[in-house]
Order: structure tokens, then C-alpha cells, then sequence
């Protein structure tokens, strides 16, 4: 069956194009609440699934889109190795092709890198029921426009994605979790300052009052950054895991927003207690906000804000782009996706 | 008729560029051109019709926007360290030289980053960052010379990528005018950006996108501790396992470098490094990082070393000692050119694995051209850098290297590879891309391209080849048995 599936899948897409019928691409559903609604004919990708070649000496993976997140990530820790960009699942049946679509990426991302910097290639089905392959299997390639990147968090706006290829990284031998007591003001610089010293920080957290730093790398080097930073050792790895699936109390409230920030900006005076992740980089807010006034303020500080869980979306899931970086999205949207059957209205009104 | 034609079209494009104000550097003589006829592609070479100098990002606007409505091409050029010929002149358009525009706006220790205009030089900035404790990791060979904007258009390498990425990995944002001379940010001083990553579309464009007139770059704590080591092989596939060994045993070095017997020996003729005779390969391994963790890793090389029958194994006491293993790695070239004095390099990636078959069938080739190839390359990351030499004074012979570079890119392409690593398509592989991607991939780039820049004027020609071309010269790939535009001509 896999062998007809993207000629077959190209066929549907140019089928509907002729009829502008859209098409709503879904792997798992586990993100189906992230973004915009999107109306249109269930696509199903699970069923496109299998590891297609990994050779742990060359830190490549290449694998089916529908493949399911954890077996990724089962297949990776057999040979002691991992997607660095610790991508959150949310729900068991997370695909690895909805984890680059909608490119989100967990709590190792300021200090390993995001779900953009570990693809290597995509072969994606465009608007016009076209079979194409950007990038490649190498970790160096600089031929042609880097398309493949870019359908990180373009959330199937742009093409289906049908098999991706990664750099992926050994697990590091060593983990464990520092707690400090300090404020929001003074957990953030103080993260900074750390990120900036030669330390094996992989993540960090802070909510009312307590800050939390993982460590990640060889026994040595954790053992030393223990000793310089201080702060009382916990055991509680889990927490990591809660804070990327948003498991934790904090992400119980059914609005959430994510503001991205500069990492070393202060507090956001909003009268809301935040929890804060990647070194300051990411303050999520949970309760509902005045988005315009939210949305002014981030972006002074030269961020932006996404409403990431809410039952109303009205003011806008994603922040709104700027005219001149707005013409080119729509003239690339129309680009790939020329009937505008591809996840419409998913991330913007196009 | 034709004459007429176009000098009056020079004459309303310098009659533009002499009414911005405020006034920029505009050179329109002979002679004053002759320094930018060519980047470091050094075997082409144009005059354009005009080059500015603008020093500020308005100045640029206001050159897009004058190219614009002319439809004038416009191609820009920073410090013109470019092998692949991205930045020469196009003999109907005008340059845009960005060396003037070399302010450091901003450094900011605390959040890490830098904000630079695309004139300032990739080395100056890991100079600044240093007293904070900070670098900028990319480090292509030129970095002494190269400018940061040509490291964003040609998405930069350099000897460390394997552990710190290429400049892609390396950005937060990136100030641009766009084909239509408008000004757009792509990326943001945070970690993410609204919308589509337009930032990695820009970085590697080749200036077909958009020129760049600010760049924000991350800056990396610079490492504790770092040590070296030099190891000698007596065959190519030995050392190629050692690479394979070493990260597969979970180590991921800073660098990861490999020279084949003929760089070896001309390194010892010109430097006497006194390494042992009959070495096939050697391999440079730098392991950087905490203290302790360093030790603790060089301890594990050395041993896979050991363990793939290194004969004679260097490791770098201090700082000084390290410079001199650098040495051979930095010099190749320069002691190259003591065999013949022009070379040609190539930049192929390969998958790791197939180094040793791949590198005997460089040999082979070489031999069949009558010619003589050195490698001296990336080899954790798989990026081949066959270095051809001939003697451009006899005839024929620089194109025949042109040909073997072409075929050894082939190669690269049928083990799964690809025809640039890091020097970027330019004018170079033109042709090599039509065996790299079908036509409607080809037909997709174009339409990015026009997304950026509906007029394409910007450095029109370079980097993605038209159809019409990779129809005649063969190489297209036809998808489907079919082209998308049947209209086109094929010869």
C-alpha cells in the first residue's frame, strides 16, 4: 500500500483542487487545538508510517510523516540517541509529521535548537498534487532555497509533509534538576547569565517563586556545574516531562497563552503569574488576557503572543504579521498551494 | 539600435542612483569597476554597468527600489570571498557593495546576541564577543575576511559545524529589503517569529531573495576547555571508521577534519610537520566543553583511535601547540598550491559511510582526466573538499577540471549526497542542480523567488537554473514524463 500512497495522495490533492474542495491534513489529532479551525475533508497521514533508513553513526533519521512520535522516539533511544529539539507529544498518538508542522518544540530548545534546525529534508505533496523533495539525508546542503526548514510551523499550509528527514543527537549519559528560590525577575537574569557560561544547562523553568535548571551532559561536567551553581538537587525528572506535555497544575486553566519573548527581557507587568521556560524565552500565561493589550505590550518587548488553548479564538490564535512580511506569506501560499485547499484559514485568514 | 538602447537605459539608471539622497558612492568608470568584476570564483568574470556603495539601509531601499522600476538587475556583494560566483556582476545591472555598511549596533552579553550591518566581518564579531566570554560559531575559512551578510546569503559553514551548526542555526533575525524595496524583519530577537520561518528561506538565498541590512546573531559561551589531537592512518577507510566510531560512541566533536596522503605530503614539504611516511589520511579531532568533560571524552578518542589503528597520535599541550596542528589543517591549501599553482575546489556532501568508496572513485576519476586531486575536508559532517589541480596556462586544462568537478559532484549525488555543502550554488553547479532536483522542485524555487521578488531583479541567473537550461543541458530530471511548462523550448 505505501508504494501507491503518494501517487495516490497526489491524485487526491489534484482531484480536490479541481473541485476547490479543502483538505484538513491530520496525523494523530493530538494538535487539532492549536491554531486556527480548519473546515475541509479529513486527510488522514497515520497510515503513511514507517522508519524509511537510520544510521546512528551518521546522526540521520529519515522516517515516514504518519509515524507515530514515540515510536521515533523509541527507535532513537535504542541506540542512545535522541531528537534533541524535545518535541511535546499531547497525546499518544502524536505523528512526527504533526510535530513539524505545527513545529513546536519542549524545553531543551534554547540550548539544543528548535524542530527547524534538525530538518534535513521534506518530501511534501505541494497544492498542485505535486510529488517534491527539498534538502536531503547529509547535515550539510545548501543547494536550493531551504524549503524544507520552512515547513516547520507552516502547520500544512504549504504541503502535506510525506517523509522527513533529521539530525538527531546522543542522549546525553547524565540528568538532573537543581531548584533555586529567587523571583521572576532575578530567575530569568539569573538564567541568562548562566547560559552564557559554559555549564550543561538543558532547561530551565520558573513558577511562583522556584526555579528550576536541568542539567544534561557527561557525568564529569554535571557533576562540576552541581558544585559552581548550587541550589538543592532534586530527583524529580518528571517534571520536565509534565512541563513539555503541559501536564503540570499551572496548565489546567482552558486558556493558555505563550508569549515569546527576547530571553533576558523583565517580567511582563500583567497582573497574571506566568510560568516561565527557555531561560526566559517563553512566559505562558494562563487565564484569559485583553489580547489587543497583551498583544501591544509583547510586542514592544519584541515578541509575540499565541492564544494557544482557548475555546474562543476570535481574537486571533496566531499574532498578527506585519504588511510587508504578510504580502510575501500570501504570495507563497499562493505559490504552493494555488486553489487554497491546503489546512485554509489554519494559521491566518489565507 | 541596441547600443542606443542600452546606454540609455545606463544613463536613467545613473540618473536614478545620482538623485538618492542622500547621496551614496557610485562608481561608473572603467577602471574604478575593475575590482568588482569578480568575487573569489576567480575564473569568471563582468563589469557591471555601475556599483554603489551605499552606508545606509535607506540608501539600499532607495537603489531596490530605483532597480525596480527600471528593471535594472541588481546584484550585491560583501567582502567577495565567494568561491561559487554568487557575486559577480551581472554587465547589464548594477552592484551593490555592502562593505560600507560595518556598524556594530548592539551587543548585548546578557541575552547573548549581536546586531550587525552585512559589511561587518564574521571573525571582528567573535573578537567583540570574546572579553564576554562569547563566540560566534560559524567560522568559514575566509572568516577573517568575509562579511556577514555574504554568511546569511551563502548560509556559511566552517570547520565546527557538526557541534554548532551552519549560520542557519546561528540567527535570531534578519533585516532585509525585499525585491519590491520594501524593508522586512524575518525572525525576531526571541526564539521564534509569527508565521512561516521566512528567516530560513533568507539564509542561503544567495541575494536572490532579498539584501540583507542587519543581521542578529546568536553569540555561544565560549567553551572551558578545548583540545586537539592529530592522527595518522595507514589507510583512508581506517581513519573514515574512526570518524564513524567516534560520534557513533556518542561523542560529538567540535571538529572532525581529514587530509588524504597528497595534502599530507605537500604539508610536510612546505611546513615539516615530520609525520610518519606512508600515512593515507590523517584526522584532526578537537573535543571542546567543560573541563571534565573534555578529559573524560579525549580519553574515549583516543582510545577508538587506538582501536582503528592509528599509527602516530599528536595531542596539542597548550594553545600554541593546538595552533600548530591547526596548522596543517589551515595551511593545506596554501602548501597545495606549492604542486601546481590553481586549484579548484569542490564541495560535495556525502553520507559518512561512504567516504572510503567515494574517495577511491575521486582517484580514479582524477587519474582518468590526467589530472591530480588533494582532499582535505569537513569528515564528521561528510563534506568532501576535492581540491583539483591544473595549470591555467595550458590549454584546455582548466576546463577539464571543471568537467571532473562536475563528475565528482555526480558521484556525491549517487550515493545520496549533495552538490554543496556550504559554498553555495552561485554560477558554479548551475548545472549540477539539474541533476539534484526534477523540474517542478526547479519551477517551485522560482516561484519562492518571485514570492520575494516579482520583478527578479535580484541577482537574476544565479543559484536556481531555468528550465530552458537544464533542458539543454540534459541533465533535467523529467518527473512524471512530464515538464510543467511544455511551452518552453528544448534543444
Amino acid at each position: 500500500m505505501t508504494d501507491a500512497f503518494i501517487p495516490t495522495l497526489c491524485e487526491r490533492v489534484r482531484e480536490a483542487g479541481a473541485r476547490k474542495a479543502p483538505l484538513r491534513i491530520r496525523g494523530g489529532g493530538t494538535k487539532d487545538f492549536y491554531g486556527e479551525a480548519s473546515a475541509g475533508d479529513p486527510l488522514e497521514m497515520s497510515g503513511y508510517a514507517g522508519i524509511v533508513a537510520y544510521e546512528p553513526k551518521e546522526l540521520v533519521l529519515t522516517v515516514r510523516a504518519g509515524t507515530p512520535l514515540t515510536e521515533v522516539d523509541s527507535v532513537l533511544a535504542s541506540e542512545r540517541q535522541m531528537l534533541p529539539f524535545e518535541p511535546p507529544h499531547f497525546g499518544r498518538a502524536a505523528t512526527i509529521g504533526g510535530v513539524v508542522a505545527a513545529g513546536l518544540s519542549g524545553p531543551r530548545r534554547p540550548y539544543a535548537g528548535a524542530v527547524r534546525d534538525f530538518v534535513l529534508g521534506a518530501r511534501i505533496v505541494n497544492g498542485k498534487g505535486e510529488d517534491l523533495s527539498f534538502g536531503g539525508r547529509v547535515i550539510k546542503n545548501v543547494a536550493g532555497y531551504d524549503v524544507s526548514r520552512l515547513m516547520a510551523g507552516s502547520l500544512g499550509t504549504l504541503g502535506i509533509l510525506t517523509e522527513l528527514s533529521f539530525k538527531v543527537l546522543p542522549r546525553p549519559v547524565e540528568e538532573t534538576t537543581l531548584v533555586f528560590e529567587m523571583d521572576e525577575g532575578e530567575a530569568i537574569r539569573q538564567a541568562n547569565v548562566w547560559a552564557g557560561q559554559p555549564l550543561p544547562v538543558s532547561a530551565t523553568s520558573w513558577q511562583d517563586g522556584v526555579l528550576r535548571v536541568r542539567l544534561s551532559g557527561a557525568p564529569p561536567a554535571v557533576a562540576a556545574a552541581r558544585t559552581r551553581m548550587g541550589g538543592q538537587e532534586s530527583s524529580d525528572a518528571a517534571h520536565w516531562t509534565a512541563l513539555r506535555e503541559q501536564e503540570l497544575p499551572y496548565f489546567r486553566d482552558p486558556v493558555l497563552w505563550r508569549v515569546s519573548l527576547p530571553q533576558a527581557s523583565e517580567p511582563l507587568e500583567l497582573g497574571a503569574r506566568p510560568l516561565v521556560e527557555w531561560g526566559g524565552g517563553v512566559r505562558w500565561i494562563a487565564g484569559e488576557q485583553d489580547a489587543l493589550a497583551l498583544r501591544s505590550t509583547v510586542e514592544r518587548a519584541g515578541g509575540h503572543a499565541i492564544l494557544f488553548r482557548a475555546a474562543d479564538k476570535s481574537a486571533g490564535a496566531f499574532h498578527p504579521l506585519k504588511p510587508a512580511i504578510l504580502k510575501i506569506h500570501k504570495r507563497l501560499k499562493a505559490a504552493f498551494d494555488p486553489e487554497g485547499i491546503l489546512n485554509p484559514g489554519r494559521m491566518y485568514d489565507f | 539600435m541596441e547600443a542606443l538602447a542600452t546606454a540609455s537605459l545606463r544613463d536613467r539608471t545613473l540618473e536614478a542612483l545620482r538623485a538618492i539622497e542622500p547621496a551614496l558612492a557610485i562608481v561608473a568608470d572603467e577602471e574604478g569597476l575593475r575590482p568588482f568584476e569578480t568575487d573569489a570564483f576567480i575564473s569568471h568574470r563582468a563589469t557591471p554597468m555601475v556599483a554603489v556603495l551605499p552606508e545606509t539601509e535607506t540608501q539600499v531601499r532607495h537603489v531596490v527600489h530605483a532597480c525596480r522600476k527600471l528593471g535594472v538587475p541588481l546584484v550585491s556583494r560583501g567582502a567577495g570571498t565567494g568561491i561559487s560566483g554568487g557575486a559577480i556582476p551581472d554587465p547589464a545591472g548594477v552592484l551593490l557593495v555592502l562593505t560600507r555598511m560595518r556598524q556594530v549596533v548592539a551587543l548585548d552579553a546578557l541575552a547573548r546576541t549581536a546586531v550587525v550591518e552585512p559589511g561587518v566581518r564574521n571573525l571582528k564579531i567573535s573578537d567583540m564577543a570574546a572579553p564576554h566570554g562569547l563566540f560566534y560559531a560559524p567560522d568559514p575559512s575566509s572568516q577573517i575576511a568575509c562579511s556577514i551578510g555574504g554568511n546569511v546569503a551563502e548560509n556559511a559553514g566552517g570547520v565546527h559545524c557538526l557541534k554548532y551548526g551552519l549560520t542557519t542555526h546561528n540567527l535570531l533575525a534578519v533585516r532585509a529589503i525585499d525585491g519590491d524595496g520594501d524593508a522586512v524583519e524575518f525572525g525576531s530577537a526571541a526564539l521564534d517569529a509569527p508565521g512561516y520561518d521566512l528567516l530560513a528561506l533568507m539564509t542561503g538565498s544567495e541575494g536572490n531573495l532579498g539584501v540583507v541590512t542587519r543581521v542578529t546573531v546568536r553569540l555561544l559561551p565560549l567553551p572551558e576547555r578545548t583540545d586537539t589531537l592529530l592522527a595518522a592512518f595507514g589507510s583512508v577507510g581506517d581513519a573514515a571508521r574512526a570518524v564513524g566510531d567516534i560520534i557513533g560512541s556518542g561523542i560529538v566533536p567540535a571538529a572532525l577534519e581529514m587530509m588524504d596522503r597528497i595534502v599530507i605530503e605537500a604539508c610536510e614539504r612546505a611546513m615539516r610537520l615530520g609525520f610518519p611516511t606512508g600515512a593515507e589520511a590523517l584526522l584532526l579531532v578537537e573535543v571542546d566543553g567543560a573541563e571534565e568533560e573534555v578529559v573524560e571524552e579525549m580519553r574515549r578518542v583516543r582510545a577508538i583511535l587506538d582501536a582503528c589503528g592509528a599509527a602516530d597520535v599528536r595531542i596539542a599541550a597548550d594553545a600554541l601547540e593546538r595552533e600548530r596542528l591547526w596548522k596543517a589543517r589551515k595551511g593545506a591549501f596554501a602548501a597545495l598550491a606549492t604542486i601546481l599553482p590553481d586549484f579548484y575546489t569542490i564541495d560535495g556532501t556525502i553520507p559518512r559511510r561512504c567516504l572510503p568508496e567515494v574517495l577511491d572513485r575521486v582517484y580514479r576519476l582524477t587519474a582518468e582526466y590526467g589530472l591530480l586531486v588533494g582532499n582535505v575536508f569537513h569528515a564528521g559532517d561528510g563534506n568532501l573538499h576535492p581540491c583539483i589541480f591544473y595549470d591555467a596556462n595550458k590549454p584546455g586544462d582548466m576546463e577539464k577540471s571543471e568537467e571532473l568537478g562536475g563528475r565528482i559532484l555526480e558521484l556525491c549525488l549517487g550515493v545520496g549526497g549533495t552538490i554543496t555543502g556550504e559554498h553555495g550554488v552561485g554560477v558554479e553547479k548551475l548545472r549540477q542542480m539539474c541533476s539534484q532536483f526534477r523540474a517542478p522542485e526547479i519551477e517551485c524555487f522560482h516561484a519562492v523567488k518571485r514570492a520575494f521578488d516579482p520583478g527578479g531583479i535580484l541577482n537574476p541567473g544565479k543559484a536556481v537554473p531555468t528550465l530552458k537550461r537544464c533542458a539543454e543541458w540534459g541533465g533535467l530530471h523529467v518527473h512524471g514524463g512530464a515538464l510543467p511548462r511544455p511551452d518552453l523550448p528544448r534543444f
